[in-house]
């Protein structure tokens, strides 16, 4: 049935007819516009049941798609309900009157602008404001720290990573098993226990190894960087051996009988097939390392301190929305990298003969 | 291990092209408990510091404890210059040789030429740490919301008289000693009551009654917050935070002295601060009469040197007299104590995991 | 084909088995020196710490590094005999008065005091005190001088622990990670009921990791089940809301349940505002175990919905048709017939999600306040707080044991090669 059809049922008619008696009932516009997600979408979803099906198994069904419905609202809410909070022109974390009525007096960027200006010498001042800000915003040494881990330690990563992954799906590979899992246990080791080892060891046993180093990893960029790239290992792993294990091996035979050597099957025929897969590793790898606290809690000081570590503070201290502010700018900087990634998973799928997603 | 010397490489360079550059100028990194607080110090020492010496400044916040000097004495990679602690954790810091020590000779002397030795109040200068001011736990609440307020550490306990939550420092130091008082025992006894496993008993049964409306606060920063967002209708708090929160920025809060517990804040210098000379200068500078005695202006807490109680004036921009304000002000110490820092060295350890044990269950 | 004695030989005249072992054996060579750069990295960056971790749980040089020569001279002393030879004492206040003088980190006397204090709760002005005038005591009878400063030291108790305590292994942290302790006569008894905490914790903590997988995977169930019936094209549009969670920084959904959750929130301001509760009895959602379950299971909720899916999708929908049309109930035929497909897949996601709840520590310590939080939290406590860092690290490794028992059933039962995101 198409959209049309379906507002023309008797089904119709009664979704409008509940939603006005909950309208009447409750005196609330807000409250009728979620009855109708809740209760409409799944009307819309409701496909042709096949003949057998009986009023039980279509009130079921109706009933498992609001409930869906219900599961898709409580996944996406939460991320979108901080998008206009952060636009508050009140120091709260919660909507104001003035917001709820669409008062634009309500809504200011004065978060927005407090990224750049908290912790800076002279906010107002004219002279040297760039140096200023970039030198002493505290947000902004936070993003610089941030993506500054995040690349160095992504490219170790996915370096590493990508070896050890075309090692791991090769047949042959002996102790597959115990070396995968030794490979991804930096995720399934509680961050706790992680950083408490490399807080006694970087701080302590490292030090004088290193040359340059001398007092240690601890609070140090490099230390920082071993730890972010640890935690970023196994999300390499993970998406590189699945973009390989469904790799024709027979590929590279063919490549082999056509006379090519070693280097040219790697990067004529290997690498554009794995490319896909090791960038969405690398990307989940960028974004642990964008995310990650734990580590920057026990091994970073205040130079050191990136957005996430700066959010921790001022959840647990003071609440203010600039860290919805900062929240939103993470949030539109994930559908940007979820969009690369999906399109990129697609990409590899067409590339490989899959199912054209 | 050239890949070692390329990331070594790469870190560094990348760390010096973010950071701030390096001048030759003197350095140096303060650390404080942050808010109204730091302020005041930013205000009465560092900038005549600054003015004085050219030196630039780091200011960083913290929630107190020794641990993040332990880290960095112990990795030999000490960031922090000088930091200012409460007694028992510089006892305990100095006790562990994580402290640089203090030649009290070296001290300035008294305004009036009395020596630091005498000068400053009777148990404030120590192996390894000078105090700079007396502060006080006390609690307070919003006057505009409880018309005839509380005026004992037992109506701070009382859910009857005075319904709603109350706010309290996660731990046990300082709640231990405010629920015996609320339980009847003097100020002056109360250590002596606490130093018995039936006063510790007694201690949580108090904190029992108030259990369950109870939010609990960690920064100095957040008791004023809850006041003033009605989370709370009575919290305990740094009488200066209050102080600051009413002179500042006018809100009706109001302070109940009666059981506060004061203790001293000290400057600490940890073993092997990398500008340990301009520490030491800045230590001298800042416990001199006068910037002891400014500081008083800028927020609430009593300077430990006796030449600086006199200086003490009013409120850096309002006409409101300091002196009244300051914990050891004669009428606020009616029922009080000083916070016992051995009774503390002893027992924090046991009491805190008792306390956690309340917490949780 | 005829028996034949000599052996089948490669083009290069070696025996064609040799050659084939040799080869296999050079290509597993290959493969396993691929994987050696990254194991090597991970041994130095992420095993050595922590095995390093396990060694400081129950490896505490403390007493010996303060008081040496004491250390070796109680350590074949018999306890029961309650109070050492004065030669032994001797030894002791000798090395105290030593120590006093010591600046040096980790030998002073305040470290011993502080270690001492962990096993005698209150001992700790006992030792600075004594050792600030042992250098004055300069004549026998040593053990009557130390009582005289102090009386405490005439304590059997005191005497035992003190042996144990220069001994640089030990197990104390292990018991007190377990609420136990010594007792006066060292033998090890459960600790004060008021002061048991890390057991109930521990305890706490799995329960609550279980309450999360089960919320999680009665969520995950129906929303996989949808997402793997629908055409394609749909079902990779809704799989967005499904991975945008997953991709949205930790921090920031946990700042967006604050939000939502804190009583001047948006939960409670529908409720209000529908007339469900009054406004002056908002519910309290944040800030105690109800906050730390819901931000957890929404954190957590994707790592149940994607191996879920990935199972459902391949199961064929023709299996269920076929089943009704041979006349089983809708019921029946789903427990008899999908549910049972769909076990590898939840398998998968009730281990993942058990093993990373178990060890979450962000949430808990942000929303958790005072009644929800959780084992890592008291690690974190130790290392960076009360700095009883022997304790922190036994606690750790008692979740590392736990977490690592999990994995290695995820592993036999899944496979960590069968891990996937999306």
């Amino acid at each position: 049935m198409s959209f049309i059809d379906k507002c023309k049922t008797r089904g119709f008619a009664a979704l409008i007819i509940a939603t006005l008696l909950f309208l009447l009932y409750t005196q609330s516009f807000a409250g009728m516009l979620g009855f109708l997600i809740i209760f409409g979408i799944p009307y819309f979803a409701m496909n042709d049941l096949p003949a057998y099906a009986s009023t039980q198994d279509k009130i079921g069904k109706y009933i498992f798609l609001a409930v869906c419905t219900c599961i898709f609202i409580f996944l996406i809410l939460p991320i979108l309900i901080i998008i206009p909070l952060s636009f508050n022109a009140e120091p709260y974390f919660s909507f104001t009157e003035g917001m709820m009525a669409l008062d634009p007096s309500a809504y200011s960027t004065r978060w927005y602008q407090d990224i750049w200006r908290f912790g800076m010498t002279a906010p107002d001042g004219d002279e040297g404001w760039w140096t200023d800000m970039w030198n002493n915003a505290t947000w902004i040494r936070a993003m610089r720290n941030s993506f500054f881990l995040a690349i160095v330690s992504t490219l170790l990563a996915t370096g590493f990573g990508t070896l050890a992954a075309l090692g791991l799906s090769r047949p042959e590979m002996p102790f597959r098993s115990a070396i995968t899992s030794l490979l991804i246990s930096p995720m399934i080791v509680p961050l706790v226990i992680t950083a408490t080892g490399m807080f006694f060891f970087y701080g302590g046993t490292m030090q004088g190894i290193i040359p340059g180093y001398e007092k240690g990893l601890a609070n140090t960029y490099l230390g920082l960087t071993l730890a972010h790239a640890t935690l970023g290992v196994p999300f390499v792993i993970i998406t590189v051996t699945a973009t390989l294990s469904g790799f024709d091996r027979s590929l590279i035979r063919a490549s082999e009988g056509l006379g090519a050597n070693g280097w040219t099957t790697f990067t004529k025929v290997i690498m554009p097939l794995i490319t896909p897969g090791m960038i969405s590793g690398a990307l989940f790898a960028f974004i642990t390392s964008l995310d990650e606290v734990v580590a920057v809690i026990f091994l970073a000081d205040v130079d050191q301190r990136t957005i996430p570590r700066q959010m921790f503070s001022g959840l647990r201290e003071q609440i203010s929305p600039t860290i919805l502010a900062v929240a939103t700018i993470l949030v539109v900087m994930s559908i940007i990298l979820l969009t690369t990634v999906e399109l990129l998973r697609r990409r590899s799928e067409r590339l490989r003969g899959l199912s054209p997603g | 291990m050239k890949l070692n010397k390329l990331l070594t490489s790469t870190a560094i360079g990348v760390a010096v092209a973010l950071g701030s550059v390096a001048a030759n100028a003197k350095e140096l990194t303060v650390v404080s408990w942050g808010g109204a607080y730091t302020k005041s110090q930013v205000e009465a020492y560092h900038k005549p510091f600054i003015a004085k010496t050219g030196a630039k400044i780091n200011s960083e916040d913290y929630n107190g404890g020794i641990a993040e000097i332990k880290a960095q004495v112990e990795a030999g990679n000490v960031t922090w210059d000088i930091v200012d602690v409460e007694l028992s954790d510089a006892i305990r810091a100095c006790d562990e040789g994580l402290l640089e020590t203090i030649d009290h000779a070296s001290l300035p002397a008294g305004a009036d030429g009395t020596p630091a030795t005498d000068d400053f109040l009777a148990g404030t200068l120590y192996d390894c740490a000078v105090a700079n001011i007396v502060w006080s736990t006390i609690y307070a609440y919003d006057s505009s919301k409880i018309a005839d307020g509380p005026k004992t550490m037992a109506d701070f306990f009382d859910l009857q008289k005075f319904p709603g939550k109350r706010g309290l420092r996660k731990g046990a130091k300082v709640n231990l000693e405010f629920a015996l008082i609320a339980d009847g025992v003097p100020a002056s006894e109360v250590y002596d009551v606490l130093g018995t496993p039936e006063g510790v008993d007694r201690a949580f049964a108090k904190l029992d009654t108030i259990k369950s409306e109870v939010v609990w606060w960690e920064a100095g920063a957040q008791p004023p917050q809850m006041l003033a967002d009605g989370e709370v209708t009575m919290t305990t708090a740094y009488n200066g935070r209050i102080f600051n929160a009413v002179a500042g920025e006018g809100k009706p809060f109001e302070i109940v002295w009666d059981g506060q517990i004061y203790d001293l804040d000290l400057w600490v210098i940890p073993k092997g601060a990398k500008n340990l000379d301009t520490a030491m200068e800045f230590l001298k500078f800042s416990t001199a009469t006068e910037q002891l005695a400014a500081q008083a202006s800028y927020i609430s807490y009593g300077p430990a040197r006796k030449s600086s109680a006199p200086l003490v004036g009013k409120y850096h921009n309002k006409d409101i007299d300091m002196g009244p304000q300051m914990p050891t002000n004669p009428a606020n110490l009616a029922n009080a104590a000083q916070s016992d820092f051995e009774f503390w060295a002893d027992n924090a350890d046991q009491l805190n995991e008792r306390f956690n044990a309340w917490l949780a269950n | 084909m005829s028996k034949s004695e000599a052996p089948l030989l490669a083009a290069d005249g070696m025996p064609l088995k040799e050659k084939l072992a040799r080869t296999t054996r050079r290509m597993k060579m290959r493969a396993f020196l691929l994987t050696v750069p990254l194991v090597l990295f991970l041994l130095v960056s992420f095993v050595l710490p922590i095995g390093q971790m396990l060694y400081r749980s129950f490896h505490n040089p403390t007493g010996s590094n303060v008081v040496p020569n004491f250390a070796v001279a109680i350590k074949d002393w018999d306890a029961d005999q309650g109070i050492p030879s004065d030669d032994i004492v001797k030894i002791l206040v000798e090395d105290m008065a030593a120590a006093r003088k010591n600046r040096e980190v980790g030998k002073t006397i305040g470290n011993l005091a502080t270690r001492v204090n962990y096993e005698i709760p209150g001992s700790r002005s006992l030792f600075t005190k004594t050792a600030r005038r042992a250098g004055r005591i300069t004549e026998g009878p040593y053990f009557d001088a130390l009582v005289k400063i102090d009386k405490r030291w005439d304590s059997p108790h005191l005497w035992r622990t003190l042996q144990r305590v220069t001994n640089d292994y030990t197990i104390a942290f292990y018991l007190a990670a377990t609420d136990r302790k010594f007792d006066e006569s060292g033998s090890i008894v459960q600790a004060d009921e008021l002061y048991r905490i890390y057991l109930p914790i521990l305890w706490k903590t799995i329960w609550i990791s279980a309450l999360i997988t089960a919320l999680c995977f009665i969520i995950a169930y129906p929303v996989s089940y949808l997402l793997s019936t629908l055409p394609l094209r749909t079902s990779n549009l809704l799989m967005i809301l499904v991975l945008l969670p997953f991709w949205t920084s930790l921090l920031v959904r946990t700042s967006a349940w604050i939000a939502m959750l804190q009583k001047s929130g948006i939960i409670n301001n529908i409720l209000v505002y529908l007339g469900i509760i009054a406004d002056e009895s908002r519910i309290q959602m944040i800030y105690n175990i109800t906050g730390t379950v819901i931000s957890m299971v929404h954190i957590l909720l994707p790592f149940m919905i994607l191996p879920l899916y990935s199972v459902m999708k391949t199961i064929p929908p023709s299996y269920m048709r076929a089943a009704r049309s041979m006349g089983a109930s809708g019921t029946y035929a789903f427990t008899k017939v999908y549910f049972p497909q769909t076990i590898p897949g939840i398998a998968a996601g009730t281990l993942l999600v058990f093993i990373l709840a178990i060890g979450y520590y962000i949430t808990p310590a942000l929303v958790g306040g005072s009644d929800g939080l959780l084992i890592s939290n008291l690690i974190a406590d130790h290392i960076k707080k009360t700095l009883n860092w022997s304790l922190g690290a036994a606690l750790g490794t008692i979740l590392l044991v736990v977490v690592l028992v999990f994995y290695w059933i995820y592993n036999k039962l899944v496979g960590v090669d069968n891990l996937k995101f999306g």
